[in-house]
């Protein structure tokens, strides 16, 4: 075993090492401490193995496995290619942060089962990285079933009835949108066998346009379910149930991000942005992108429970990304792809102040929250970061790829999406605001336990804030996130295209 | 008239299999099932008996010191010898439903198969 | 000896039929030393005679030395090779799943038993190896007794159930033999590889398409093809659960390799067997669909397997019907995927029962008593659901691509609502086995009191065959590529590389 192998399937042991956590993890049942130094040893190892390959993937090369025959026509091929390596160093990265949030938040609400739980995380997170390092459609439906099912036992851990209908509820969507997802897998692999993902897609010219239409119905129903755009969304607010962290990483950041994820790779790499354009699927697909941002962000106003507001937010925000793919300009495109990283940062704050309310103070609903902001300033604080950064003000996270879309939308020649960007901006603002307002300026109601959240609870959730603002201002610094996206989109688009650095 | 006449027996065992099946499917007492099962693999024996026979056929026994003559002159006694291992399977086959009759009737006092299925479900 | 080795496979069980009735009355032990040598020898056979079909090319062995088309032979080419050496591994497994499940019986009915188990896997082993349609007849009757009779030792209602079974099979078996006598009728020859010459000018005469309906006919009703399965729920979920496996888990995939033989590799797709395998593809779908919906319905766990053994053997004859190398792989991935699935599932059903947990409501909380056998059955029903990593999902890729290949869009999608239906009714299993709280601490006593168990939730006799085959469900799935390409590849009808 040289060196070179080492490095060379990096992708690969991204993938593993989490795997094996799992497995040791269910061996050390009554070792709370082991469980969850493995689980922290996995997350900042994990971190380090994607972050390694950074500098290759920035200066033009991929770091690549060879492939390995699964069967005939599926062979597991890894690839880090930029977009693939934003996703794993976004997920990675905030896999550390939530598992010292895990660790807080599940000793203070003490559910039980929590090695199943560990377990199942570290699996998530071992899917997740598969998801995003994949070469060819097939290593990706994999580890998207993989993910599927490794969710599961996260969203029914309460062992509720509510739990196990919300999961079951989780399961029919995200299964039979797998199956649909399958189906066109199949029908891309019989006219291309082989097929690898491949900047700006390969599918031109290789079937009727009827069949790729219903090939790209398909696929996108498949990727959809995960993506949240409506009226797939059933099951993200239901999925709720589940206990914070996972609502956070997962259903603010893995899961759904891979849905998200898979769009784009679609869009960019399986048809390629001429195709998207050249037929009405770009437009169909911004449609129901626009009406699932207006329609979620007007649903979250009238939720009164906290986490299924910041629910309806994520399905809203996650058609910005689905709208960047469908416009298929290069400007559009990259705040796309900027928005699973900037929305990541945001969402997670706002969940982990929810959580940390929750734990802290036993409070669940928005009309409760009143009075918060003086027991819990730092959270508070923080969660009004976050609604900031949602709401796209300049200087956060969220303005920067806002900005790109709004741009992109103009190179399209889409004056309707800007207006649906600016109505969201104000919709985000209107559902998010007032509570971080009323939990400063409000009156108190009922008692209030605790004090501040805890410092396991409290440092993720400073943490993500601070980041939100400095991508804000700093869209490239430390991993590089700009770099890589901008990377990914001119690959996508051709080397010619020009792009504007926005926002800086 | 003479697609019927010229293939006689052929007839009289498809009438033998169809009696078997009517038999098999429409009969409600075990015992009278089995029998009929019987009847449908006497026809698919009959069958194969009778496609090893030859207008005019002796049988297939060489006397000693008698030499052989035309194949064609003897009957076919392949069939004959694969309807035997049929028909052994057939009686094996009788005996061990026999025998499951008789558990079924030492259990549910009735061989009428409507009776039986409602027992069962109880 | 070693020249024996085909005749071995079939006749080492067959002998030890004979003489288990008699050791059982002098010596429990040297009962089951006969049995697990008379298996190792068959299985030893199965393997060595395999290697020597990849090596060298078919092995031919002709009974008495005579040589077809007047005798009879025995023909072991990869395929056969395979599908009698998964049969011998099952023997095995099952055999050792069966003995604490015999354990309060008289030793006259243990030898009793044994001699209709080793009967059946003789008839089995037989039905694969042999190269003669009449021969095959025979194995097949051999067989077929064997399953009833065991069926029967089922308790009261297994006895109806076997009974039943023993009418339709029989029946199904006459109207094989019935179509053997057409095919002999105007070709004059029993042995397959000659008939597959001698037919090749005769596909279009009526007496080939009858007896194709009628070999089609009776196969189809002993591997449960829709209309034909009604006999299965009741012969299943009825049998005695330490033979269910076996029952289950290969009996049906036997007569579907016979089917699959005789229709690609003696009749040769043509004009009339291209039809026959149109309406077989219907029925197969039809089949799939019913026996999810089925399934669904069911209370009881082991007649929830039967209906989806009935789901599951539409897929075979699904890749069957399609017929392009990718779905016949598919259809041979699959004989292997499902048989050690369902043998899997069966088993599990079986621990189950040990402890009186027949109905899936009596199955909830069953991880906390039972976590191996829960985790077992978890994996399984993955690869019935067709997810990845486990075999089932690769089973069904080939046979989506094969499907699609052909362009018929109708059956791929069929086969995608039936994985969807099929995770409705083994979720809702999987949802009481870890969700649900346990009705009572321990339901039912086992079969055998005073037996220590050490902390372990079963006798190991019946914990290790159901890991052991839930450990095979995930290696066929990772390694289905060598599996594949080293053996499946060579048991088409054509060549492929």
């Amino acid at each position: 075993m040289t060196a070179e192998f080492f490095l060379a399937n990096r992708p690969l042991w991204g993938v593993l090492i989490s795997m094996a956590a799992a497995g040791l993890i269910l061996l050390n049942d009554r070792r709370p401490l082991i469980r969850e130094s493995i689980t922290m040893l996995a997350a900042a190892g994990k971190f380090i193995i994607v972050l390694s390959m950074l500098p290759e993937v920035l200066a033009g090369k991929l770091v690549e496995t060879v492939p390995w025959t699964a069967a005939a026509g599926i062979s597991l091929h890894f690839k880090a290619d930029p977009l693939g390596l934003l996703f794993a160093l976004l997920s990675s990265g905030l896999w550390i942060v939530t598992s010292v949030y895990n660790i807080g938040y599940m000793r203070a609400m003490r559910y039980g089962h929590e090695t199943g739980y560990y377990a199942a995380f570290a699996l998530c997170l071992s899917a997740t990285m598969g998801i995003a390092f994949a070469a060819n459609l097939l290593t990706f439906f994999i580890f998207y079933e993989i993910l599927t099912i490794a969710t599961y036992p996260l969203v029914i851990h309460a062992r509720t009835d509510e739990a196990v209908a919300g999961g079951r509820k989780y399961l029919v969507y995200t299964l039979a949108a797998g199956q649909l997802l399958l189906l066109a897998i199949v029908g891309v692999q019989i006219m291309v066998p082989e097929a690898e993902f491949t900047p700006g897609g390969f599918l031109a010219g290789q079937a009727p346009p009827a069949l790729l239409g219903v090939l790209f119905i398909l696929f996108m129903a498949g990727v959809g379910v995960k993506s949240a755009i409506m009226p797939l969304h059933g099951w993200l607010p239901t999925a709720m149930v589940a206990p914070t962290p996972v609502s956070a990483l997962l259903h603010a950041v893995a899961v759904v991000k891979a849905g998200a994820f898979g769009v784009l790779r679609v869009v960019g790499y399986v048809f390629g942005p001429e195709l998207i354009n050249s037929t009405a699927s770009g437009k169909i697909l911004v449609g129901f992108a626009a009406a699932t941002i207006i329609l979620a962000s007007l649903r979250a106003l009238a939720e009164d429970n906290l986490k299924r507001r910041l629910a309806y937010s994520t399905v809203g925000q996650l058609s910005y990304i689905v709208l960047g793919a469908g416009l298929a300009t290069p400007l559009a495109f990259l705040g796309g792809i900027m928005h699973i990283v900037a929305h990541a940062f945001m969402k997670i704050t706002l969940f982990f102040c929810a959580g940390a309310v929750y734990a802290t103070a036993h409070k669940e609903r928005v009309s409760e929250i009143g009075g918060t902001g003086k027991e819990m300033p730092v959270t508070m604080a923080a969660f009004l970061l976050g609604s900031l950064g949602i709401a796209g003000i300049p200087f956060f996270a969220g303005f920067v790829s806002k900005w790109n879309l709004g741009l992109g939308a103009l190179e399209a020649g889409n004056i309707f999406v800007i207006l649906v960007l600016i109505a969201s901006a104000l919709l985000s603002t209107g559902y998010l605001l007032p509570v971080a307002i009323q939990a400063f300026f409000g009156r108190s109601s009922g008692t209030h336990h605790g004090g501040e959240a805890k410092p396991s609870l409290l440092y993720p959730l400073v943490i993500t804030a601070c980041i939100s603002i400095i991508l804000g201002v700093f869209p490239n610094i430390g991993l590089k996130f700009y770099e890589l996206a901008l990377a990914a989109v001119q690959s996508v688009f051709g080397a010619t295209s020009s792009i504007a650095m926005g926002g800086q | 008239m003479d697609a019927i006449a010229g293939h006689l027996n052929y007839w009289l065992i498809a009438v033998l299999f169809v009696v078997g099946v009517y038999g098999l499917a429409f009969q409600d007492n075990l015992l009278k099932k089995l029998m009929a099962l019987n009847v449908i693999s006497v026809s698919t024996i009959a069958f194969f008996l009778n496609l090893g026979q030859k207008v005019g056929a002796k049988a297939p026994i060489l006397p000693g010191g008698v030499k052989g003559g035309e194949a064609a002159a003897y009957a076919n006694p392949l069939p004959h010898t694969l309807m035997l291992t049929a028909i052994v399977v057939g009686v094996a086959t009788t005996g061990v439903g026999l025998a499951m009759i008789y558990r079924i009737f030492k259990h549910y006092h009735t061989l009428e198969e409507s009776e039986i299925l409602k027992g069962m479900r109880e | 000896m070693t020249e024996q080795f085909p005749a071995l496979i079939v006749v080492a069980p067959l002998v030890a039929a004979l003489l288990v009735p008699l050791t059982a009355r002098l010596s429990l032990a040297v009962t089951y030393c006969l049995i697990l040598v008379s298996l190792m020898v068959s299985l030893t056979g199965a393997l060595s005679a395999l290697r020597y079909s990849l090596v060298e090319g078919a092995w031919h062995y002709y009974f008495g030395g005579w040589p077809p088309p007047w005798g009879i032979e025995y023909v072991v080419d990869p395929l056969a090779g395979i599908i009698t050496s998964l049969v011998g591994l099952f023997g095995i497994l099952v055999f050792f799943y069966s003995i604490p499940f015999l354990a309060g019986k008289e030793p006259r009915e243990k030898g009793y038993f044994y001699s209709l188990y080793l009967l059946l896997l003789a008839g089995l082993l037989g039905i694969v190896a042999t190269g003669d349609v009449f021969n095959l007849y025979v194995f097949l009757e051999i067989s077929s007794l064997a399953a009833y009779a065991l069926i029967a030792f089922g308790g009261h209602q297994g006895v109806v159930a076997g009974f039943r079974y023993l009418l339709v099979g029989t029946a199904a078996g006459t109207l094989y033999l019935l179509g053997v006598g057409y095919t002999y009728a105007v070709t004059g020859s029993l042995n397959m590889a000659d008939l597959g010459n001698l037919l090749a000018s005769l596909q279009s005469s009526r007496p080939v398409i009858l007896a194709v309906a009628l070999i089609v006919t009776g196969l189809g009703i002993k591997m449960a093809l829709f209309p034909l399965y009604g006999w299965l729920p009741d012969a299943y979920s009825l049998s005695p659960p330490g033979v269910a496996p076996l029952i289950a888990g290969v009996m049906g995939k036997v007569s579907a390799y016979a089917l699959y033989r005789l229709l690609y590799f003696v009749f040769k797709p043509g004009g009339p067997v291209l039809q026959v395998l149109d309406v077989v593809g219907w029925l197969a779908a039809a089949g799939i669909i019913v026996g999810s919906v089925m399934a669904i319905a069911q209370k009881e766990f082991g007649r929830m397997l039967a209906y989806s053994s009935v789901s599951q053997m539409g897929y075979i004859a699904l890749g069957i019907a399609i017929g392009n190398a990718a779905a016949l792989t598919g259809t041979l991935l699959h004989i292997f995927s499902h048989a050690v699935a369902k043998g899997c599932l069966f088993m599990v059903a079986g621990n189950g029962s040990w402890w009186g947990r027949r109905k899936i409501s009596e199955m909830a909380g069953m991880s906390k008593a039972m976590p191996l056998t829960s985790a077992t059955l978890v994996v399984a029903s993955l690869s019935m659901v067709g997810l990845p990593p486990t075999a089932g999902f690769f089973s069904k890729w080939y046979l989506l691509m094969g499907a699609v290949e052909k362009g018929s869009w109708i059956y791929a999608v069929i086969l995608v609502i039936s994985s969807l239906l099929t995770a409705i009714y083994f979720f809702r299993v999987l949802e009481h086995v870890y969700l649900k709280k346990d009705p009572g601490a321990s339901l039912g006593t086992p079969a055998e009191e005073g037996r220590s168990l050490r902390g372990w939730e079963l006798a190991p006799s019946m914990l290790v065959p159901t890991l052991l085959l839930g450990l095979g469900i995930l290696a066929l799935g990772l390694f289905n590529a060598p599996f594949v390409d080293g053996l499946l590849k060579f048991s088409l009808p054509w060549r492929t590389w």
